[in-house]
């Protein structure tokens, strides 16, 4: 077997790469994938919530890398999704405590094992942003589409092209199609037309995803929300699927054309 | 045979202090011979360079971003923040430049952002004339700036959060949306010209302008100064 890595990363905090995380990986293990997820926010830490898991970690990132637990023990297998595992961060050391190459060498050692590594970078581009996108063989960025957080994957995919990684894709998360429809929030095309890069995932706003963190069940466990849908279609596109575009604007004739004579 | 072979690459690597830090002045060798001999270096005293923030004078050496990048790790995991690299040759600046690190020590103003650059705020390289320019063959993302004592092409855009600072014109055959400074070092008879002209904020010479609300299609512009102001006109043949 040889795992894929795949990091997701943002720039900008709060766009929403946890919960990404999570669902991707949810998705891609209910296919019967084997599927580990790397906190990658070490100080920070929140998938093993966000998954909720946090009561059964004992060992995490750090102790495998100074050595104290062998990288298996670390790894937290899901309960409802047996081929699901995490392994956490440590929420009392800093970004410090990992390099980039430790990364790389966690990374190898897990892709004989699994099929899909997914690391949750934290928001920025320092140190732990490096770490996380080190050993990545594809990168993801999640943005909102308003301009800040645009801004912010702009500088994200800028740097990632300086270092020479493959062309990252692009998740548009909290897409609210009324507020794009009355013009008051960016479009999918608005996003793509500045960062034009693969558009992987366009997930809609949805109040049930904040119900779902809370509770540790991600909504692409079961769930008929929009949102999970989204999640699970990108797992699908991951595993080289075509699969359209949910329909989120179902924008009537009269939508399109006003949409057209809008663009000028 | 092997002491000699040793002091030749202590001394390869110069250490200062400088206001931002402490700043190394690596010698005229092979790029491997050069960076081990800074590795060792940093080994012998790992107390001394322990959360330094750190310059690199690389001289006319050319790395490309992996080289710098691999550098840049290596240092961060000794606890040394790297955060400018100075370099004599294009290559070396454009790869540190796209990694988000610093080119020039000792700018006039940290925060150029509100003040207007003066002439000679960064030197001129030599040979420079009115006829050189540096071609740009890729869109300009946040977060990258771009100086250059002559002209400036660019085929691609220019993203919100990127910078250009030339001494001559600037062409962008594609749409311009971030920071551009042409004539920056008060060379008043130069151009900005774009495809889509909409700048966060526009310099030429000692002047500023930020573009006017624009709605309908976007086409060509270019800005020069006249009478003393930025002028934006149709970009046209002729």
């Amino acid at each position: 077997m040889t795992g894929t890595v795949i990091t997701v990363t943002s720039g900008k905090g709060g766009v929403g790469k946890t919960t990404a995380v999570a669902n991707i990986a949810v998705a891609l293990a209910s296919d019967g994938k084997k599927v580990v997820c790397i906190d990658g926010d070490i100080g920070l830490r929140n998938l093993d919530v966000i998954m909720g898991l946090e009561n059964r970690i004992v060992y995490d990132i750090v102790d495998i890398v100074e050595g104290r637990c062998r990288t298996r023990q670390a790894m937290i297998r899901d309960k409802r999704l047996p081929e699901l595992f995490l392994i956490p961060a440590a929420q009392t050391r800093d970004k410090n405590a990992v390099s980039p190459s430790d990364m790389v060498r966690l990374c190898d050692e897990l892709r004989a094992e699994v099929d899909w590594i997914l690391i949750d970078s934290p928001a920025g581009i320092e140190r732990g942003f490096r770490n996380s996108v080190a050993p990545a063989d594809k990168v993801l960025i999640v943005t909102n589409p308003e301009m800040s957080a645009v801004r912010d994957a702009d500088r994200v995919i800028g740097l990632l092209e300086a270092e020479e990684k493959p062309a990252p894709s692009l998740i548009i998360n909290r897409l609210n199609p009324n507020m794009v429809r009355r013009g008051d929030m960016l479009s999918v095309d608005d996003v793509y037309d500045l960062l034009r890069i693969d558009v992987i995932g366009i997930v809609p706003e949805d109040e049930n995803v904040i119900v779902a963190s809370n509770r540790g069940t991600p909504l692409a466990m079961d769930g008929k929300s929009k949102a999970g849908q989204a999640f699970r279609n990108i797992a699908r596109r991951l595993n080289g699927e075509q699969v359209p575009f949910i329909d989120l604007e179902s924008s009537s004739l009269w939508d399109r054309l006003t949409k057209l004579a809008g663009r000028k | 045979m092997i002491q000699p072979k040793r002091m030749a690459e202590s001394s390869l690597v110069q250490i200062k202090g400088i206001r931002d830090g402490l700043l190394v002045s690596l010698g005229e060798a092979g790029w491997p011979v050069a960076q081990r001999a800074l590795l060792e270096r940093i080994e012998a005293q790992p107390d001394f360079f322990k959360g330094a923030r750190l310059s690199l004078d690389v001289g006319a050496q050319a790395l490309k971003s992996p080289e710098l990048t691999a550098l840049r790790d290596q240092l961060s995991e000794r606890g040394i923040t790297l955060w400018a690299v100075v370099s004599t040759s294009p290559i070396t600046e454009n790869a540190a430049q796209l990694l988000g690190l610093a080119t020039r020590l000792f700018k006039p103003t940290p925060q150029h952002e509100h003040t207007r650059p003066t002439a000679g705020s960064f030197p001129v390289a030599k040979g420079i004339d009115d006829e050189t320019a540096l071609w740009v063959n890729k869109t300009l993302r946040s977060g990258t700036r771009i100086e250059f004592a002559g002209h400036v092409v660019v085929l691609g855009d220019v993203n919100p959060g990127a910078e250009i600072i030339a001494g001559g014109s600037v062409i962008v055959w594609g749409r311009l949306r971030g920071f551009v400074h042409a004539g920056a070092q008060g060379k008043k008879d130069v151009v900005v010209c774009a495809l889509d002209l909409s700048p966060t904020q526009l310099r030429v010479a000692d002047e500023i302008a930020v573009a006017p609300r624009r709605s309908g299609k976007p086409q060509p512009e270019v800005v020069r100064l006249k009478d003393g102001r930025l002028q934006a006109e149709p970009w046209t043949s002729g």
